[in-house]
């Protein structure tokens, strides 16, 4: 039964990569430690579970004209070497509040995105 | 060079808090570069799947990828994937707008409850 859902949250995560462009690991990690594993085993996991799902979703998008090559391959490039550096700050800085604040950004850049759909013509 | 600062802060961001690339590389398209949502995501996609694949590869030396749980999730994925890609081509760009500020906010508000 948990395997099942496990398959459903899967599926979940897929649609929204290949809609959004997010990864899937927002939803794939707490599936993950949900079905038992560790926080650590869960999102090097989540990584290799990625994987698969951006290859299909890369693929279509591809055909149909949407993937800029260059700029993906330099933002993909950068992030890898930032990834590093962030992962040593992580454990000097207050996690909760650098949380918070970016959680806050978060809302603004959803409130600008909506209100930049909302005038714009359908 | 605005790709460049992107991916620092996508890969930044994502070390920080593992969040995924994406919830910072499609915003930072859509309204730093103004790119359309449909290339914005599409490229996020292959951006992602070069993040990850040097992270799976760091973490399988260590051991701690669980190769069959990422089975389970994965294909099922590649399925929802391959179908979210076709069904984000044929909903308007104004539709999927909405939807992925919505999907912002409850990240945010799981981030801010945890």
């Amino acid at each position: 039964m948990t395997y099942v859902l496990g398959v459903v949250l899967g599926i979940v995560a897929g649609v929204c990569a290949g809609l959004f462009g997010v990864g899937g690991g927002i939803l794939f990690v707490p599936t993950l430690t949900w079905l038992g594993l560790g926080q650590l085993h869960a999102e090097a996991t989540s990584l290799l579970a990625i994987i698969p799902t951006v290859l299909v979703g890369v693929w279509r998008h591809g055909r149909y004209g949407n993937v800029r090559w260059r700029p993906a391959i330099v933002i993909g490039a950068a992030s890898v070497g930032a990834a590093v550096g962030g992962a040593q700050l992580a454990e000097s800085l207050p996690e909760s509040i650098l949380r918070k604040l970016f959680a806050v950004l978060l809302l603004l850049t959803a409130a600008q995105i909506a209100w930049r759909a909302h005038r714009r013509p359908a | 060079m605005a790709f460049v600062l992107i991916g620092l802060c996508a890969g930044f961001f994502s070390a920080l808090f593992g969040v995924g690339g994406g919830i910072v590389i499609v915003p930072l398209l859509l309204l730093a570069v103004r790119w359309d949502l449909r290339v914005a995501s599409a490229t996020s996609l292959a951006a992602i799947g070069i993040t990850a694949a040097a992270g799976v590869v760091t973490y399988v030396v260590h051991g701690e990828v669980r190769p069959l749980y990422a089975v389970l999730l994965g294909v099922p994925a590649a399925f929802g994937s391959f179908g979210g890609s076709a069904l984000q081509q044929r909903l308007p760009v104004r539709t999927l707008s909405f939807l992925f500020a919505a999907l912002l906010v409850v990240i945010a508000i799981r981030m801010l409850v945890q």
